[in-house]
């Protein structure tokens, strides 16, 4: 552990001692050729313009930084203000990365994506972008997480998307990443690998970072303007952690902003039945990737369990790892009940049906921000809407629709 | 001079190709693996690729994962793994024996006690499908300090300059991926392996194996007519998953192991 907690810019995909590329050789010139391009699009006001239309006209950004005044009042503390991407094409933070590999994908000439998926806000974007640019998309998803998010199943299908169900495993979302890695080991002349998370081997975790980053580029000004200064604290669940890292990267060296990352504790901590590697897991190699995981003693991965499909992975972006081994960022835990009790309170307070997995971020700000001052500035990433998850709350609430 | 040296030295001074087997270590049980190693050597194998099984082998097609789940379900982890080895070497202290798996086993024994246990074990060589040469600089020396040698694989879409930089770093052997894809896919076509091989050997003076896709005496003769050598698994591990007495499974794969040996020297 490093005695200061300045961010250091990672050296060829390495965060401290994590990320990396921990691939099969199959896939390191796929690898190579792809950070090379993204950096190249990445100078190339062409690709940036394109980048900046889509993200305007096609997904409707900038999203709102929106005073949740009830939930305020309710909760009594900081001032707490919602990201709303679940405003966002499609209903989550997610596009704003498929967004951006689809325009890659374009530039490379590949006429093929294959992607990973939870929850499914992941798949439903990248078929989405796979639609609109004309490219064949196939969808890997855990059996298990095809029966609990059965609604962006059907709308995948609907944007034109090849859905294969995962049987091995747990079932869920590392056997799906492990079913899309085994298709592109395979496949890796023609097709694009869209990683949905800051996962992955190099350059993914950077790449994209830097796509969800306008998320936190966007509440960065839009705070500035509100409020006339930055926020005090950051708040985001974390999964694989894209929209947490997206939130925190503009946010990294303005060290008096406090940054929290909320992870999925499940049936609770101590049952060991939880996705929340940061806060109880151990250092490994899964996905292309050093970072903390839910490993047993013998290096086997873990199953998880999270209400949360989108959270219900065993291991975390590196440059989380990264945060919290030199203390810039905390990762703390809530559990199903936690959420569940958080979903039904924005409802209730905003008129907001927000995601079961940023119901993990809202369910944290409920038991820290009464301890807060009445000045503090929190913002909470409202990551996306919770229309997917209606069918698993009315299962907990023992109704069938 | 190691054990895996030596044999691969003594192949090409009598001009033999390598036939090299892989099994998953504890498929489709614990009580298997060291009497289908010995039955493996029986039929004509000259290196032994024992895979440590882990829960999430993303390089492998179905069968080698099913033989991983399988090995898994009577919790056959690395520990267990160099048991065998040390199991095996009582009865032949000849023959080598590569291990083959995914780094996570092997980092959360911690690369160093491991190097000192598989040694002892009688361990030659390291295959990690997910350990590329840029990431191992760390690892290598400390297997090395025990004489394992940490073989790389070279694979159809490794360009000139890395198939350089990792032949640079190769030892004991170097592993050619015949096709791209997980392990038991589609046949290999022979023309551009031989292309590539060709090509391969001359920047490295160790042997090159091909592996992936070598399913039969045809395929593997084909395959080692530009190679050192090739390597078989999924055929085996197949049979491994079919049968369920230790006697059956031993006498099916040496059998299996004894046609491709046939065919390789015919």
């Amino acid at each position: 552990m490093s005695g200061s907690n300045r961010y250091e810019q990672p050296i060829a995909g390495h965060f401290g001692q994590h990320g990396g590329r921990f691939v099969a050789e199959t896939l390191m010139h796929a690898l190579d050729e792809l950070t090379e391009l993204y950096r190249s699009a990445q100078s190339d006001p062409v690709f940036r313009a394109e980048l900046q239309h889509d993200l305007e006209q096609y997904v409707g950004r900038p999203t709102p930084l929106y005073f949740a005044e009830r939930l305020t009042r309710e909760i009594e503390g900081a001032r707490i203000y919602l990201k709303r991407e679940d405003l966002n094409h499609t209903g989550a933070h997610k596009i704003n990365n498929t967004i951006g590999q689809g325009l890659l994908a374009k530039r490379m000439g590949k006429p093929r994506i294959i992607a990973e998926t939870g929850a499914g806000q992941h798949g439903v974007a990248t078929a989405t972008v796979a639609a609109r640019l004309g490219l064949t998309c196939r969808v890997y998803m855990g059996a298990r997480d095809i029966q609990r998010q059965s609604l962006n199943v059907y709308r995948m299908k609907l944007l034109g998307a090849e859905v294969i169900s995962v049987t091995s495993g747990s079932q869920t979302l590392k056997d799906a990443m492990n079913e899309a890695m085994r298709d592109w080991v395979t496949n890796v002349d023609d097709t694009h690998y869209i990683i949905g998370s800051v996962a992955g081997p190099h350059p993914y975790p950077m790449m994209v970072r830097d796509f969800q980053a306008v998320i936190g580029r966007e509440a960065r000004a839009q705070c500035l303007q509100a409020v006339g200064r930055l926020p005090d604290v950051l708040v985001a669940c974390v999964g694989g952690g894209s929209n947490a890292m997206g939130l925190f990267y503009p946010f990294v060296d303005d060290p008096d902003v406090r940054m929290v990352g909320v992870e999925a504790a499940g049936l609770g901590l101590d049952t060991g039945r939880h996705a929340a590697p940061l806060n109880e897991g151990r250092v490994g190699v899964l996905h292309g990737a050093r970072t903390y995981l839910m490993a047993d003693a013998d290096g086997q991965i873990m199953e998880t369990h999270s209400i949360s499909a989108g959270l219900d992975y065993p291991g975390v972006g590196p440059e989380h790892a990264y945060l919290k081994d030199i203390g810039r960022a905390e990762y703390g835990a809530v559990t199903d009940d936690e959420a569940m009790e958080a979903f039904r309170q924005l409802n209730r307070t905003e008129g907001i049906m927000p995601a079961l997995e940023s119901s993990h971020a809202l369910a944290w700000v409920a038991q820290h921000v009464p301890a807060m001052d009445g000045d503090d500035v929190v913002i909470v990433n409202l990551s996306g809407r919770g229309d997917k998850d209606i069918l698993s709350v009315a299962e907990i609430d023992g109704i069938t629709l | 001079m190691s054990r895996l040296h030596d044999r691969l030295d003594r192949l090409k001074s009598e001009n033999r190709k390598a036939l090299i087997t892989f099994i998953t270590a504890g498929d489709p049980n614990p009580e298997v693996t060291v009497a289908a190693l010995a039955g493996l050597v029986t039929g004509g194998a000259d290196v032994l690729e024992l895979g440590i099984p882990f829960s999430d082998p993303e390089a492998d097609g179905p069968a080698i994962q099913a033989s991983s789940e399988r090995a898994l379900a009577h919790r056959v982890t690395l520990p267990k793994v160099l048991e065998m080895v040390s199991a095996f070497r009582r009865h032949d202290d000849e023959t080598p024996i590569v291990l083959m798996g995914y780094l996570n086993p092997v980092l959360t024994m911690g690369v160093a006690t491991f190097a000192e246990l598989a040694q002892g074990a009688g361990v030659d060589g390291l295959i990690m499908v997910n350990l590329p040469p840029e990431e191992a600089e760390e690892i290598a020396p400390l297997l090395q300090a025990h004489d394992i040698d940490l073989i790389y694989l070279v694979a159809p879409t490794t360009t000139a300059v890395r198939v350089r930089f990792i032949a640079e770093r190769a030892q004991g052997f170097v592993y050619y991926v015949a096709l791209k894809g997980i392990t038991g896919a589609n046949h290999i076509e022979v023309e551009s392996v031989a292309d590539k091989v060709t090509a391969l050997k001359t920047t490295t003076d160790l042997p090159v194996m091909v592996g992936f896709g070598i399913k039969d005496g045809v395929s593997a003769k084909a395959a080692a007519r530009c190679a050192d050598g090739v390597v078989i698994g999924t055929v085996l591990v197949s049979i491994m998953g079919a049968n369920k007495t230790t006697d059956t499974i031993v006498e099916l794969l040496t059998e299996c192991v004894r046609t491709i040996r046939e065919a390789l020297d015919a």
